[in-house]
């Protein structure tokens, strides 16, 4: 039996309606449960008040210098005493989940006993940077909940300014428009840069994620500072007969007006017979039409990786989208793999020694020209990396001979 | 004293040992899927393998009772595999046909909902607010409850023109992210500065990096080393929060909510987009929040009954104009939806394309 439970009658107008609560979760948590009940508290407090109770500070694990975020509360009595003492820490391990988030009941199970042991008993699957989130530590439990969790093969994200945490979708683990070995790249890279996650030394935050088509369900576009996407380079398939099936399952004005018209290219052309051409040199690999007809239409066989950098959210500038600096790059072999390593550490490499304190690569590339990146890193311009030609004729070109036999040199 | 225990660097785990059997036999050799309900999704292997997929909602911020509560469901009714989706769906693996409706009436019946598959509103993905973050302005977990209470029948259908995917985001990092919906604190005022603290709390010269327009400056106040804001400059993001406390930028009272619509993650059709500043001014409004609520179903109302198949919410807006969708939802077009940041010329209507 824990401490008396404190008022709750905001939180609890929160326990009705269809969607599970969580409330109702911490409250059965605070049964036997100090710190949840004196959790329950504050939260309440803040339902009343409007105010964030949290501040952050310095814990962490032996050898690490991130991965915990640790939470004091600043809801003090008139003694400057924590008014809710038993949570006065809250602090949160973040811990990477296996790639494509893959669990046995087993080790959730233990994830829970650990957390029982050690933590609150509140883990949040999935927080927005990827990590299982272990919710709710003392300063003293975190080194022995996350020793626990570590003997059990799993360690500590990325927190501050350091490699983050990366993500990658299901995958080709459960569905046919993969294209690259997700979790293969996704592990890769995430471990070829622990030393930058656990030891945060980087001018600011730097996220991989890797989706296995364009449907682009990790939005690596937009959240990462190196999205890795999957893609073809060849023809895509067509099975004819599926293709028939589909207009006569779901007749022509469907095909016509979810799928031709709806082609970004206008790639598409349904023909007499109810067959169907594509233009694979119009083709941009939007998925649309591989969505909608799922069963007749599927990835060639050349698959690779598109690669952008530099997407992020609105601080500082402005939200960015990642740009295309690799419109195409095989990753089937070790060679393959360890080339995507060496461009992502020539990229990190650059950030680090070119950014400015707290800016992301995006903003780091938006002030320097990406022209001045990709020769940091070593990669050649390519028309893939831009929607169109620069539209302003103020800017020096004496180089243009040189730069134009380079073009023709890669050609040749 | 013998020597502390030194971190296994491992990384990230290997899913493979976790993965579902028929999941890790097939891997990269899946041939097609489809979606026999809301909810289920049926894929098929190239070696005419198939696995059922039931995805169920959850509350993310879950304690071990439920979590437990679903490990029993995975084992006695599935196969003892589960997954989560990114916006915090449970996904459980079966290897035949039957499994699925048992498993189904029981999750219904344990309160987790079947659903968030194909046209539905899934899961909003949401950050921290009071519960854990130490800069938000209003809740997460419980605005998130809130709403999809209200949003329970779309999630349990696919009766949407595309899938939507809402996000919220308790200060104005949004780290929520993009959104076919996103509802996004907005502060209204200015942050008020405690001069007290300022010296002893805050790095001066990276709070004065950090403000996007360059409306701080340090500043001697009442003797003692301080900032000070040029408040006709400042736009009210909260980024100098952060870095220093004591430039308190949350008000109970001025800092809003905001609803944005039309991003989109995905490249099906058109390019990725990002959201869009529709709405402003919802009060903060704890413990159910219910003007947004009203906001956001007004919206997917409207998106509902005007868009097309396939149509995302950018999509469909890109179609009928901004002036039909500020018409259709009956939302006010006011100054603060042009666009005035850098670069936000490309905003304007550069053309005689006018809707009438």
């Amino acid at each position: 039996m824990a401490k008396k439970m404190h008022d709750t009658p905001n939180l609890d107008q929160l326990e009705a309606g269809p969607w599970p609560s969580f409330v109702t979760g911490l409250k059965r948590l605070a049964n036997d449960n100090d710190m949840m009940v004196d959790l329950l508290g504050q939260l309440e407090t803040s339902y009343q008040t409007k105010k964030g109770y949290w501040k952050g500070g310095t814990v962490g694990v032996i050898g690490y210098g991130g991965g915990v975020i640790p939470r004091f509360t600043e809801l003090m009595d008139d003694n400057h005493k924590p008014i809710f003492p038993d949570a006065a820490e809250f602090h949160t391990l973040r811990i990477m989940p296996p790639a494509g988030n893959h669990y046995t009941t087993d080790i959730m199970r233990q994830f829970c006993d650990v957390w029982e042991k050690y933590g609150s008993g509140l883990i949040a699957f999935h927080g927005q940077s990827g990590d299982i989130m272990f919710q709710g530590c003392t300063t003293a439990n975190v080194q022995p909940a996350f020793d626990e969790l570590n003997e059990m093969g799993f360690d500590l994200g990325g927190a501050g300014p350091a490699v983050r945490t990366g993500m990658s979708c299901v995958g080709a683990a459960r569905c046919e428009q993969s294209c690259i070995d997700e979790q293969r790249v996704h592990r890769t890279l995430v471990n070829a840069f622990l030393d930058d996650m656990h030891r945060p030394a980087l001018p600011y935050k730097f996220k991989f994620k890797v989706s296995g088509c364009a449907n682009d369900c990790m939005n690596s576009i937009h959240r990462a500072d190196m999205a890795i996407i999957g893609t073809w380079r060849d023809a895509m398939k067509v099975d004819q007969d599926e293709v028939k099936a589909f207009v006569a399952s779901k007749g022509r004005k469907y095909v016509v007006d979810n799928v031709i018209t709806r082609c970004p290219t206008s790639a598409l052309s349904l023909n007499d017979d109810d067959t169907l051409d594509v233009d694979n040199k119009a083709c941009v690999r939007c998925m649309h039409c591989l969505n909608v007809m799922n069963k007749a239409l599927s990835p060639g066989d050349d698959k690779g990786a598109s690669i952008l950098v530099g997407g992020k959210r609105t601080l500082k500038i402005g939200d960015l989208m990642g740009t295309v600096i690799v419109p195409f790059m095989k990753l089937e072999d070790d060679d393959d793999f360890e080339a995507i390593e060496e461009l992502a550490g020539e990229m990190i490499d650059f950030f680090a020694e070119n950014a400015l304190e707290h800016e992301r690569t995006g903003e780091m590339i938006e002030r320097i020209g990406l022209v001045n990146f990709l020769e940091g890193i070593g990669v050649e311009v390519d028309p893939n990396m831009i929607s169109q030609p620069r539209m302003n004729s103020y800017v020096r070109m004496d180089g243009w001979d040189e730069e134009a036999a380079k073009w023709a040199e890669r050609q040749a | 004293m013998s020597a502390p225990r030194m971190p296994d660097e491992c990384g990230v785990p290997d899913p493979f040992p976790y993965m579902h059997p028929v999941l890790k036999s097939n891997f990269g050799q899946w041939s097609y899927h489809d979606r026999p309900r809301p909810g289920v999704l049926r894929h098929v292997a190239k070696n005419g393998d198939q696995v059922w997929t039931v995805r169920a909602g959850t509350q993310r911020q879950m304690d071990v009772y439920t979590i437990r509560k679903l490990c029993d469901i995975a084992d006695q009714l599935a196969e003892g595999h589960v997954r989560f989706t990114m916006r915090s769906n449970i996904e459980f693996m079966v290897s035949s046909e039957d499994k699925v409706n048992p498993l189904i009436e029981k999750l219904t019946a344990e309160g987790f909902p079947v659903g968030g598959t194909g046209p539905s509103v899934t899961m909003i993905s949401h950050t921290q607010g009071w519960l854990h973050c130490d800069i938000p302005a209003t809740d997460a977990s419980g605005v998130v409850k809130a709403l999809m209470d209200e949003l329970h029948e779309e999630f349990v259908k696919e009766d949407m023109p595309n899938r939507v995917h809402i996000t919220t985001s308790c200060c104005q990092i949004n780290c929520g992210g993009q959104g076919d919906i996103a509802i996004n604190i907005q502060h209204t005022k200015p942050p008020k500065i405690n001069h007290e603290l300022v010296g002893n709390a805050c790095e001066r010269p990276t709070v004065v990096a950090r403000c996007p327009v360059a409306a701080i400056r340090p500043a001697v106040v009442n003797g003692k080393p301080s900032l000070e804001i040029d408040e006709k400059k400042c736009v009210c993001c909260g980024a100098c929060f952060p870095p220093c406390p004591p430039m308190q930028i949350n008000d109970p009272e001025f800092s809003k909510l905001a609803i944005w619509v039309g991003g989109k993650h995905s490249n099906a059709r058109s390019k990725p987009m990002f959201h869009k500043l529709v709405a402003a001014g919802l009060p903060n409004n704890p413990p159910r929040w219910p003007e947004v609520s009203a906001a956001v179903k007004n919206i997917l109302a409207v998106y509902k009954e005007d868009a097309k198949d396939w149509e995302r919410m950018g999509d469909w807006v890109e179609r009928i104009g901004w002036p039909s969708f500020f018409q259709k939802t009956g939302l006010p077009f006011t100054k603060y939806h042009i666009d005035n940041w850098r670069g936000g010329r490309v905003n304007l209507n550069a053309s005689a394309h006018i809707r009438f």
